[in-house]
């Protein structure tokens, strides 16, 4: 059965990885369920997180096509529970003066924050995993969601160690 | 040229590293986006620029060039359709992992994205069919993007690279030195095999009792014919050459049973069924090999060693995968083998080759004579094989005759097949003939082409009869689209659609008299009893290139064959002939 996995790709901050990346997993016939990226502690390296739900033996067949990319420096696999992985979530919910309270008693439960207020709506922000997200949006949903935007999920394995130190290391050598 | 920090134009840039480099040929053809480049160029000894009439031509010259010397080909061409044009031989060069760098005019910087006149985004476009490419911002990064372009084509396994290079950077003032510092931190070929694998693959092999050893064109990517000579007669194991292994190992040798794939031989192709290990050598598992992948060597545990991490278990599950070199590989499996042996560990073949020997014997390659009393294409190729020799290089197109020339040729030597292999790219060979040509001036370069082939690119002929690189070409004149025609006779009830040509019925092109309009020398050949005179004169000329227009019969067909998408057990040695295999236990 076909699982989720997310991938921690490093890449070189140049033009155009973004496309090599989407383009390869589009042309090996692979979906990409969420994808996030931005920069890292090194300004020539960003990181992408890239959440695709496959078998095992395709997901290796996708991660040495990445592999072979130039612009791909590392990519590690990060286990659900060996990792913190987190989305972003923007939700702007109808709440007029009527059911207000009970709208922001609902993102207090959920940890999540009022980011904007009019007459007509409030906009919370909540961050977590996927799970919780859905599970916000759900109690949410009967007040009328008017607007939702939700970022790709990034993710840090737990403990002491660094997927950028080593590729660093090698970077710093090669230089 | 190790001089530092001269000023110079990025146009004067790219040419000095060109030649830095060592790329001696560059085949392409100027206009407006790479213009500034054509001018220092117009100076350079040390770069020759062979000026081509279509850029689908310079691209295949440049993987001809490339395959025939294992460096890497250069093509140029400018920007928009100019690029686009080497679109076809950069995915030809992707599939069959050919080493050329494609150098591409580009709009000024300030003009990419407006649609500006001739502007393609040449990168987009390639991005799926290169190894690599760059479109360069800064003039300062020329010679480091052009060393890191032939670095990455020749190095790990081969492929094309484009660099695109805007009008401004090549106009702009920059300073050259050379050699610059690579700058590619994410790419690290793995050249040397793991000993563990290569211990665990010699042990298998050691005590397989149906082994074949399986070889592709990685094995000459890796220059490592001499490796592979060494491993099979260590080990007395049946070889298989593929299509794009021909030459790897000398089709004369006792243990070589041949090509294997849709139109192998029948012991090839049983030998790989019947087989309980295949040692996998620079070789991807294409389908044109294993035919219903399901159903492909059923009994065989796969020993898999390639250059790409990514081919290993792609189509196949790998019982030991092996990442490296194929050169390294085969050193070490040597030396592994031998290990195995000196401890005792050594199975008997005499049955697995009685078995081999009794296939090849019973159903050697062949064909028939064609009863209307037409010329056999086979016939044709066959003897330009025997009179040309094993020292000269044949550059085939594809359909037909490029079976046949897969077939009935004897290959004793690497790098002296040439052919379009997983893209199948018609209008391959004269051109690529020409690269070749360029690559091995000494060598006798014959391109075999199709009637059908042979008018997609046939204008490089006057490219080669003016800068004077005198290849020859037979074309193998059977009025249609060959291939295609067969298929029809055999799957869509011999209803000929779109196959006639009329180069027979109208003889629309005369190709004698295109021949001679293109500079070359034309001549005719329709007969059996002419065929070695016709050969035999192309032979003696060498200060022009010669087309010999063989008409032959419509009617040849290339057997064997296994069908399309169907099992390697459904081959079929010749027109209603099933070999009979019950000799063999699955």
């Amino acid at each position: 059965m076909s699982t989720h996995h997310t991938l921690s790709v490093l890449v070189e901050n140049k033009p155009g990885v973004l496309a090599r990346v989407s383009g390869l997993f589009s042309r090996r016939g692979f979906n990409i369920e969420s994808l996030a990226v931005g920069p890292t502690e090194h300004a020539d390296i960003s990181r992408m997180t890239i959440v695709v739900v496959v078998d095992q033996l395709p997901l290796e067949q996708v991660t040495k096509q990445l592999n072979k990319l130039v612009n791909v420096i590392k990519i590690v696999e990060l286990d659900a529970a060996q990792s913190v992985q987190r989305e972003l979530l923007l939700v702007k919910v109808r709440a007029d003066a009527a059911v207000r309270s009970a709208v922001l008693e609902l993102a207090q439960l959920f940890r999540a924050k009022v980011v904007d207020v009019g007459t007509e709506t409030v906009t919370i922000e909540a961050t977590g995993t996927a799970d919780k997200l859905s599970a916000l949006l759900k109690v949410l949903e009967p007040y009328g969601i008017r607007e939702m935007v939700q970022s790709g999920m990034v993710a840090v394995g737990r403990g002491p160690r660094s997927i950028t130190g080593t590729a660093l290391r090698s970077l710093d050598r090669s230089a | 040229m190790t001089d530092s920090n001269r000023s110079v134009t990025g146009a004067q840039s790219l040419v000095h590293s060109l030649e830095a480099v060592g790329a001696d040929v560059v085949f392409g053809i100027p206009g407006g986006a790479i213009l500034p480049a054509y001018d220092p160029l117009f100076d350079s000894t040390a770069v020759r620029h062979v000026l081509v009439r279509h850029e689908q031509g310079a691209g295949h010259a440049a993987e001809g060039y490339a395959q025939a010397t294992g460096k890497v080909g250069v093509c140029m061409a400018t920007s928009g359709p100019g690029a686009t044009n080497l679109v076809t031989p950069i995915a030809d060069a992707y599939m069959d992992s050919v080493p050329i760098v494609a150098i591409t005019g580009q709009v000024p910087s300030a003009s990419i994205g407006t649609d500006a006149f001739q502007e393609a985004d040449i990168c987009g476009i390639t991005m799926p069919i290169t190894k690599h490419n760059f479109l360069v911002q800064d003039a300062a990064d020329i010679p480091r993007t052009i060393a890191e372009a032939f670095h990455i084509a020749l190095t790990g396994r081969p492929g094309p690279v484009l660099v695109d290079l805007p009008k401004d950077i090549l106009q702009a003032q920059t300073t050259f030195a050379w050699p610059p510092a690579l700058d590619l931190p994410g790419y690290r070929p793995v050249l040397k095999p793991h000993g563990k694998q290569i211990r665990e693959a010699a042990r298998l092999i050691a005590e397989a009792r149906r082994p074949v050893l399986y070889v592709g064109g990685g094995v000459l990517k890796a220059h490592a014919a001499a490796e592979l000579r060494r491993l099979a007669e260590l080990t007395g194991i049946p070889v298989v050459t593929t299509l794009m292994a021909r030459g790897a190992f000398p089709d004369s040798h006792p243990q070589h049973l041949g090509m294997p794939g849709m139109h192998g031989t029948v012991a090839a192709v049983s030998a790989l069924q019947k087989a309980d290990l295949l040692i996998t050598l620079g070789a991807r598992f294409d389908d044109r090999v294993t035919g219903k992948l399901s159903s492909f060597a059923p009994h065989a545990l796969i020993v898999h060693a390639d250059i790409d991490p990514a081919e290993i278990s792609k189509n196949r599950m790998a019982d030991v995968p092996i990442v490296g070199d194929c050169k390294e590989v085969i050193a070490q499996l040597v030396a592994a083998v031998r290990a195995e042996y000196e401890a005792g560990h050594r199975a008997d073949l005499t049955g697995w080759w009685a078995q081999c020997d009794s296939w090849r014997t019973t159903y050697p390659l062949g064909y028939e004579e064609p009863t209307d009393g037409s010329l056999a294409p086979q016939y044709v190729i066959e003897r330009l094989g025997k009179i040309a020799g094993p020292e000269a290089l044949y550059v085939a197109g594809v359909g037909q005759h490029q079976m046949w020339a897969a077939q009935f040729i004897q290959y004793e030597n690497p790098y002296t097949w040439l052919n379009s292999g997983g893209a199948g790219t018609m209008g391959y060979s004269v051109p690529a003939a020409m690269g070749a040509k360029m690559g091995r001036p000494d060598a006798t370069v014959w391109a075999i082409d199709g009637d059908g082939c042979f008018q997609m690119t046939n204008q490089e002929l006057a490219t080669c009869a003016l800068e004077g690189i005198p290849i020859k070409v037979a074309v193998i004149n059977n009025g249609n689209l060959g291939m295609v025609r067969q298929w029809q006779n055999l799957f869509y009830s011999e209803r000929y659609s779109q196959t006639d040509l009329g180069t027979h019925k109208h003889r629309i092109p005369d190709f004698v008299k295109l021949a001679d309009a293109l500079g070359c020398v034309g001549l005719r050949c329709e007969s059996r009893e002419d065929v070695d005179a016709a050969i035999e004169k192309a032979m003696g000329i060498n200060d022009q290139p010669v087309v010999i227009d063989f008409i032959v019969g419509q009617d040849a067909q290339v057997w064997p064959m296994v069908p399309a998408g169907t099992s390697n057990d459904e081959i079929m040695a010749a027109r209603g002939v099933r070999p009979v295999w019950d000799e063999v236990e699955g």
